[in-house]
């Protein structure tokens, strides 16, 4: 069965369906450019066809992009360049067509989605939120390999496309119309016959495009000195966002600048060589893997039914319960409860500002911003929470204050009542030591910000029961999470490896590193803050509280933390949050940068200041999580890689480009692995010793990932 | 109308309002039906009943936003109702809530639901402010206006005063009057002193500000979180507990200056609020196992010349009710009596006692006789705990059933006043 329906009206016009028959999306394989290719011969040969609509039979997506699989399985350049070639000439073919084609648009248009549309000779689009146009292949270490780079700068304007097509940002109807990447806008219902009018329209010539008028400023920005600015500026930003670790951006601009400087065929010839190199790259697959691996975290569990969830409570009206909070607002009213009146007015403060943020972007409507907010009930009273069905708790990080938390709810809340601790690192099992029913409560773990941040980690204690982990992680789905399942014990998966990771950051500046140059190290790695600033950032008591935790649970392995954090944090170093932490900050309210603080040298003691190398320091710190990482897998904790580089990466900032630490050993090879950890150990210690786990895979020639 | 309740027995389930504030205050921001939804919303919040159980909406309010013409409609989509549960709003003034606890209990009665919610809202803190008909009439041609030339002869004939915005006024328009003046009328005919006025009013206050202190309105009141601060309003903010007769002697007369006796500090003021009451079919909250406040026993709705009896409702409509009821005044434990004006509290309960008022106006031989102070209004009541128009009755209703439940009075009598000399009156007995 094909995945293009074509209908031939009487009156010409040519009706072609996109219906995916394998899949709620339409995306387009080499299989499906093969039929699209046939579709448009045919066409171009009828002489009873004289206009061509191009529609989509799903409820929510236009074309949603190219497949995935297939990028995924090209080894050779070649084969992706002979792609995007294909692509060019099915594209030119239509785009160079006497017959006018329409672009329907009702849904998602993505990547080549919105490339096939951008070749269309007129774009009509529904006048709803579920339209979204983008090209997003930058997210995937990817570019816009059928013409986008050049098709899209001459619709929008080059300052308009830049960004769509450097950072992948998204736009919607409305705003597609205003910066003339749609041509109009129509109710969703009935857009076809829309589209087969207007269609007629365009060959008759009683509709034509009006062409969108230029600002003077983006002509002078076009002209070939603006350009020149333009994309210098561009390059500037790239590279400092991405310190040159992603050549996908810097390839999109490259294809630009040819197809402004040469001509679009050189544009388009410029697209395919090299796509070819980054869909055979090692960054490009990375990518994918991750994108692949949180849209299979999404997918229902059909082991154990979820219950539904109809109420929710949050304990604890702070930044993370308020964001909690506004994130679930969409699936079930939500009971906030706090007892400091303050809290709470910050948390409707916040809930209410983040959706306002969404009615500016389109994403909801103002009206929809009321109904949302009124579902927020903030209160101070127990009582309130006596009908929820899940309650996750964010108050402060004590064990007592969490027990006597979950005692108050066991006794107000029915028996089929989900307890949800986001903590970060306290064992579920002591929290449920004294639960009335241990095998509701479980780990939600959320990151900071809750409404930004997209992982989940989910731990499940040895007597948590199926039901409320399937219950837990359906909802957290909904929330738009990816949630990761681990196993409980001290710190989970994402804290157990954050930890070391953090400590060994101390001890290299006790051994005299310089806080910046060893920020600056992990970011050249690709991390997307340094180490020091996070600690500064997450709190250094909450840093010594961790390592307190932490630190003798494995210190058997030589992983005892290092006294600094509780020493400067009694010295009064709380980090960012009383801006005294290794970095000095400017007042809250006032611009400035933040500079290393000396001070914090002479607290710490040891080495005299002295260089060191960058590379060496940042694979230390990086090693030293992906051993810890290799623990948990060997124990359990985590199911399988694929769950340890998704937690790494959206938890903890592990460089997406590399995949995670699994990913990243693979790409290191085990062998080559344990040769720098045996190395690394006698340098520093045991802690570096590989997990047995390693070792094994190194004998055996295996790896986390089919190759 | 006839003082009957037909039909099923209707219960009030649950009784919830926003805090009342000051218009100008606290609620500057807000709309009536931002302050509606609020109150529906945290009703629904507290009811034993989910959202999808409601089968109908009844809201009351005064000033209508032409933006939300059935303001009750956008309250009950925007406040986690089902689109599906029908709602329409009614406006009758001050007892615009009372009617629409009136209405949703007869489409219970009646059978046509089972679980309805009803109450009122209203802002005065942004009155629907018109321009002058002849600037209207203007701006409507002006739509088919042809060119500069067409828009230029508009000009032709407008007054320099047609540019003065119009201010809702709230009058009679039948006589012209507005409520202060007739509430002036009122004192002289009937001879009710100014130290009266202030006596009751500065009573109304210091009950209010007790009921607060301890708690009372607890279960009544929604927090509400108000754009663009957020800071949380808890309590009616309108409340003088601590003013004194002195303080009140010494305002000026607000609407006669040289003779007159009401001011400010003896009539309501202008109030942003909402209220929303539970109301269900009583089978229905007993197969559900709910525990009703109480029932809707009697009901009466009377109105009268507008002039000289325009805040005199209840004096028309409690004897009616009781006699409908068929329960004495002594039997009543609980009075809950809108006060608009200091004033027309005095005169109903004069002419509750009164027999010449009894034989010619209602036609009985005995009046119903005098009101116990202590029953009457103990939590305090519009003129300290403010009056926003629409949602006034959705206030007396819950507070009347939280004070018998409190109280273990059986018997409870709502009452109020309207502009139009609209009067109504409702029983309610603890079950």
């Amino acid at each position: 069965m094909g995945a293009i329906r074509v209908t031939k009206r009487p009156d010409g016009v040519a009706v072609l369906t996109f219906d995916n028959p394998k899949g709620k999306v339409n995306i387009l394989s080499p299989e499906v450019v093969e039929e699209f290719r046939g579709v448009i011969d045919d066409i171009e040969r009828d002489p009873g066809v004289k206009a061509c609509v191009l529609v989509s039979a799903k409820a929510d997506n236009f074309i949603a992009g190219a497949d995935l699989k297939f990028f995924l399985s090209i080894r050779d350049p070649m084969v992706g360049e002979r792609f995007s070639r294909d692509g060019h000439a099915l594209l030119d073919r239509v785009a160079d067509s006497s017959k006018p084609t329409v672009a329907a648009i009702a849904g998602l248009a993505l990547g080549g989605g919105l490339e096939v549309a951008l070749a269309c000779h007129y774009r009509l689009a529904a006048d709803d939120p579920k339209v979204v146009l983008g090209l997003p292949e930058v997210q995937l270490g990817l570019l816009p390999a059928g013409g986008g780079t050049v098709r899209l700068p001459r619709l929008v304007g080059l300052p308009a496309a830049l960004p769509m097509m450097l950072t992948g940002q998204r736009v919607r109807a409305r705003k597609a119309l205003k910066m003339g990447l749609v041509d109009a806008l129509t109710s969703p219902g009935g857009i076809e016959e829309t589209a087969i009018r207007t269609a007629l329209g365009l060959l008759d010539g009683s509709i034509q495009r009006c062409g969108r008028k230029r600002p003077w400023m983006e002509r002078l920005l076009e002209s070939p000195p603006g350009r020149v600015l333009l994309f210098r500026q561009a390059h500037r930003s790239v590279i400092a966002k991405t310190r040159g670790l992603y050549p996908s951006p810097l390839s999109i601009l490259d294809c630009v600048r040819t197809g402004y400087a040469k001509g679009p065929a050189a544009g388009y010839d410029r697209e395919s060589v090299l796509f070819g190199q980054l869909v055979a790259g090692p960054e490009c697959k990375a990518l994918i893997g991750l994108f692949e691996a949180t849209t299979e975290l999404k997918k229902p569990l059909d082991a154990t039914p979820p219950r539904p969830v109809d109420r929710l409570a949050v304990l604890g009206a702070g930044f993370m319960g308020s964001g909690i909070a506004a994130v679930s607002l969409e699936l079930a009213p939500v009971v906030v409860r706090d007892l400091s009146q303050k809290a709470l007015d910050g948390c409707a403060r916040g809930v209410y500002s983040g959706l306002s943020k969404r009615v500016k972007s389109g994403a909801i409507s103002r009206f929809e911003r009321d109904r949302l907010f009124a579902r927020l009930h903030l209160t101070q009273q127990a009582e309130a929470l006596r009908r929820a069905e899940l309650v996750i708790e964010a108050v402060f990080e004590d064990l007592e204050l969490k027990r006597k938390v979950l005692a108050e709810v066991e006794a107000l809340v029915p028996a089929e009542c989900v307890f949800a601790s986001n903590t970060s690192a306290l064992p579920i099992a002591s929290i449920a030591e004294k639960a009335l029913h241990p095998e509701r409560v479980l780990g939600m773990h959320y990151f900071s910000p809750v409404p930004k941040m997209p992982l989940l980690e989910l731990v499940v204690a040895e007597k948590t029961a199926p039901w409320a982990v399937a219950t837990a992680r359906a909802f957290a789905v909904k929330q738009g999470k990816t949630a990761i399942v681990v196993e409980d014990g001290p710190g989970f998966y994402t804290t157990r490896i954050l930890s070391p990771f953090l400590n060994e950051a101390v001890l290299l500046l006790e051994e005299g590193a310089r806080m910046e140059a060893l920020d600056g190290a992990l970011k050249d790695f690709g991390y997307p803050v340094g180490p020091v600033t996070l600690l500064d950032e997450v709190g250094i008591d909450v840093g010594a509280h961790v390592a307190r935790e932490l630190g003798p649970v494995y210190a058997h392995r030589g992983l005892g933390a290092s006294d600094a954090l509780p020493r400067l944090f009694e010295a009064g170093y709380q980090g960012r949050k009383n801006g005294r932490g290794f970095y000095v900050y400017p007042p809250r309210g006032k611009k400035g940068k933040k500079r290393p603080n000396a001070e914090v040298y002479g607290l710490l003691g040891g080495a005299p200041r002295r260089p060191m190398d960058r590379k060496a320091m940042a694979e230390r710190l990086a090693l030293l999580m992906a051993n810890e990482a290799l623990h948990c897998l060997q124990e359990g904790v985590l199911s399988c890689p694929r769950d340890g580089d998704v937690g790494a990466v959206f938890g903890l900032g592990f460089p997406p480009f590399r995949g995670g630490p699994f990913r990243y050993l693979d790409a290191l090879g085990a062998r080559q692995a344990v040769d720098q950890y045996e190395a690394l150990a006698k340098l520093h210690g045991q802690r570096f010793t590989p997990a047995p786990l390693l070792v094994e895979m190194a004998k055996s020639g295996k790896k986390f990932y089919e190759a | 109308m006839k003082s009957v309740m037909n039909g099923r027995r209707v219960v009030v389930v649950d009784g919830r309002r926003t805090p009342f504030a000051r218009s100008g205050t606290a609620f500057t921001d807000l709309t009536a039906y931002d302050l509606g939804r609020h109150a529906v919303a945290g009703l629904l919040h507290h009811a034993p009943v989910e959202p999808g159980e409601v089968e109908l909406l009844v809201m009351g309010t005064v000033l209508q936003d032409p933006a939300t013409n059935n303001v009750a409609r956008e309250v009950g989509l925007a406040s986690g109702l089902p689109p599906s549960v029908p709602a329409f709003t009614v406006t009758v003034a001050c007892v615009s809530a009372n009617l629409a606890i009136l209405n949703a209990a007869n489409a219970i009665a009646l059978g046509q639901a089972d679980v309805a919610i009803a109450g009122g809202t209203d802002t005065l803190s942004d009155a629907p402010i018109r321009v002058s008909r002849n600037v209207r009439k203007r701006l409507m041609a002006a739509q088919k206006g042809r060119g500069l030339k067409g828009l230029l002869g508009m000009a032709k004939g407008l007054k320099f005063r047609d540019l003065a915005p119009e201010v809702p006024a709230i009058a009679d328009f039948s006589t012209g009057l507005s409520m202060g003046q007739n509430a002036e009328r009122l004192a002289k005919r009937l001879g009710i002193s100014r130290a009266d006025q202030d006596a009751y009013a500065l009573r109304s206050h210091q009950r209010a500000a007790e009921a607060a202190r301890k708690g009372f309105f607890a279960d009544q009141i929604v927090p509400l979180y108000a754009p663009p601060a957020f800071k949380v309003v808890e309590a009616d903010n309108g409340v003088r507990g601590d003013s004194t007769y002195e303080k009140m002697a010494s305002l000026k007369p607000a609407f006669d200056r040289r003779f007159g006796t009401v001011t400010a500090a003896n009539s309501s003021y202008l109030t942003d609020g909402a209220s929303a009451v539970l109301l269900m079919s009583e089978e229905r909250a007993r197969a559900k196992g709910i525990k009703p406040l109480a029932s809707l026993r009697a009901v009466s709705t009377t109105a009268m010349d507008p002039l000289d009896e325009l805040l005199l409702g209840p004096a028309f409509a409690i004897p009616g009710v009781l006699e409908s009821a068929g329960i004495s005044p002594a039997e009543v434990g609980v009075w809950e009596i809108h006060e608009a004006f200091a004033v027309q509290m005095l005169a109903v309960l004069k002419l509750l006692e009164d027999e010449r008022f009894a034989r010619e106006r209602l036609g009985t031989e005995k009046p119903v006789g005098a009101i116990d102070p202590e029953k009457l209004n103990a939590w305090g009541g519009s003129l300290s705990i403010g009056h926003p128009f629409g949602a006034t009755g959705g206030r007396l209703v819950t507070t009347c059933c939280r004070r018998m439940e409190r109280e273990g009075a059986r018997y409870g009598v709502v009452a109020a006043c309207a502009a139009g000399a609209v009067g109504n009156a409702i029983v309610l007995e603890r079950v």
